[in-house]
């Protein structure tokens, strides 16, 4: 059934949170059903601009049909510059939910370890806040001082931060806070840069923690399509039958075992 | 010109493709919509005159390391490396997948040997869909692939090579990255295509500036979009003179007006690659601007406008 769409959506509120980190919030049918760990496809207005640009769903607001992105811009000329000039009233297009996110059930009355890092950090606010779970440790990694979303953090669980200038919390990166701090869990959901996850992945493993790391990649479709998008997997793709999972569409949260990082 | 004859504004979208009947000029170029399983969600495949697959060899290939992928001002650069999952896969799940609509199957088929191609040909033979597609014009594969698409010779073996096993009408797909389109044309052409396609995409290069490295892992990659309109137009009027045979137009349609302009350049029909990324039901547009662009001008049926600009 041909029943999705691209959708012109409505933006409520833009505002930068620290130094090209930026919050946009927008009206849209995706909030009724976007999960934590799901993304959206957001496309410039520039028609030089073709891709949508895959980005993370940081909160979501059923009620109101309203969703926030927090997204980092990533240079000049860039698409995401262009989505941090956008103001109140403006319009774009996207497309979504896309995408699995994680395993919400999982974490039911056991201790929960979520952990962002850099642009992964956003992602973690809408988990922290639908996850039902006995203890609920957040651990945030951030370049330096600019801590955005770490008020939100704190009012959703026990928040744990690294810098690694070491201007707030613990000097280093987030398995330095995990492992100083001597923090341990039943389940780990985390999002960042591919060292990060790779380092949890490891501590997770040797820690026998069932894990879930959201991935990324450089996508063009978004929607399974172009396998432009995947990642090294223990076990045959549905798609392929090669090992090679879809970014977009089997993730991008993945079972840490699962994937080759 | 025939303007204005058409005063019922009824217009007949068929186009006949090397004997098969497609129910409208436009198909998906192969590679950018799978096998359409992701797309129906976003697309009614019942509006496509066919649906072109994603390519498919005789085992399944993992493809390229990534980044794969790299947007270009007006286009995109890929360098997938044809990950598929093997013709056994293949014929297992798509095609009763795509059978459940009412539109033409073409199956675009990949090979690193002759011995590769034509076992996938063979296979087809047995297979309830209506075209094949040769690509022969691959930049991401190190073998075969575009071995076959840069050498007249080579490329006038392998189409007959192939149409030796092949039980349904031959679609050779042709390279850009030639000297003489017209001379690759008339080569598959005297191989015994039925048809010949393009263009596939153009190598190109993309540089990091601030890691100093390339962007894709597969340092070229092929550059598409609505950036090489304009090449693909020249390629597929060059291409329809030279050979008698039918004329898919493909490279950077991104909707009717340039769909209509490949028409008019020689093409008896088109196909949308990369504007599938941009909007998921940008094809059932494609179709319906063609029927407007018809009721407009006065066009009783899409053959009345292949190449009538000369």
């Amino acid at each position: 059934m041909a029943d999705r769409k691209k959708e012109t959506v409505k933006v409520i509120s833009q505002e930068c949170l620290a130094e090209g980190i930026f919050s946009m919030w927008i009206e849209t049918e995706a909030a009724v059903s976007a999960v934590p760990g799901q993304f959206i496809s957001m496309y410039t207005k520039d028609a030089g601009k073709l891709l949508p640009r895959p980005i993370s769903i940081c909160e979501t607001d059923r009620e109101n049909k309203r969703l926030r992105v927090v997204y980092r811009v990533t240079g000049e000329n860039t698409g995401t510059k262009q989505f941090s000039a956008m103001k109140a009233g403006d319009t774009l297009d996207i497309i979504g939910p896309l995408g699995n996110g994680f395993p919400l059930e999982r974490a039911r009355g056991r201790r929960a370890l979520l952990i962002g890092g850099g642009v992964g950090v956003p992602p973690i606010l809408e988990l922290a806040k639908q996850a039902d779970c006995a203890g609920k440790q957040i651990v945030i990694g951030y370049r330096d001082r600019d801590t955005f979303l770490r008020e939100e953090f704190k009012r959703n669980g026990q928040l744990y931060l690294s810098t690694e200038d070491g201007s707030v919390g613990t000097k280093g990166n987030v398995m330095d806070v995990i492992r100083s701090t001597g923090l341990t869990a039943d389940i780990i959901y985390a999002c960042g840069p591919a060292p990060m996850l790779r380092a949890i992945k490891e501590f997770a493993g040797e820690s026998n923690i069932e894990c879930y790391l959201s991935l990324e990649e450089r996508m063009a479709c978004g929607i399974g399509a172009c396998l432009g998008c995947v990642c090294r997997s223990k076990e045959k793709d549905s798609h392929s039958n090669v090992n090679n999972k879809r970014v977009c569409k089997d993730g991008p949260v993945f079972l840490a075992t699962e994937v080759e990082i | 010109m025939d303007a204005g004859k058409n005063t019922d504004n009824a217009v007949d979208m068929r186009v006949n493709i090397a004997g098969v009947e497609w129910k409208n000029p436009v198909t998906t170029a192969s590679g950018t919509f799978g096998s359409g399983a992701e797309f129906c969600e976003f697309a009614d495949l019942n509006k496509l005159g066919a649906v072109t697959t994603k390519g498919v060899a005789n085992i399944p290939w993992a493809g390229n390391p990534t980044p794969r992928i790299a947007e270009t001002y007006g286009g995109m650069m890929n360098a997938v490396g044809l990950q598929n999952p093997g013709i056994d896969l293949f014929c297992e799940r798509d095609i009763s997948f795509l059978r459940q609509y009412d539109t033409k199957i073409i199956v675009n088929v990949c090979g690193k040997s002759e011995k590769d191609y034509c076992e996938v040909v063979e296979r087809l033979s047995q297979e309830d869909v209506d075209m094949l597609e040769i690509n022969i014009s691959c930049p991401n594969v190190k073998e075969g692939g575009i071995a076959f698409g840069q050498d007249p010779k080579a490329a006038e073996g392998i189409t007959k090579a192939v149409k030796r096993y092949a039980k349904q009408p031959v679609i050779m797909k042709l390279s850009p990255n030639v000297t003489s389109i017209p001379e690759m044309a008339k080569a598959v052409e005297a191989g015994g295509a039925d048809a010949v396609s393009l263009i596939n995409t153009l190598t190109g290069m993309k540089i990091d500036i601030h890691r100093r490295q390339f962007v894709l892992a597969n340092k070229t990659g092929g550059v598409s979009g609505p950036a090489i309109h304009p090449i693909a137009v020249r390629m597929v009027y060059e291409a329809a003179h030279a050979v008698k045979v039918p004329v898919i137009g493909m490279g950077g349609i991104a909707n009717a007006e340039d769909a209509v302009e490949m028409i008019l350049a020689g093409a008896d029909a088109v196909s949308v690659g990369t504007a599938n990324f941009h909007n998921p039901a940008v094809t059932m547009e494609i179709v319906e601007g063609i029927k407007k662009y018809m009721q407009q001008y006065g066009f009783a049926k899409i053959s009345d406008m292949v190449g009538i600009v000369d």
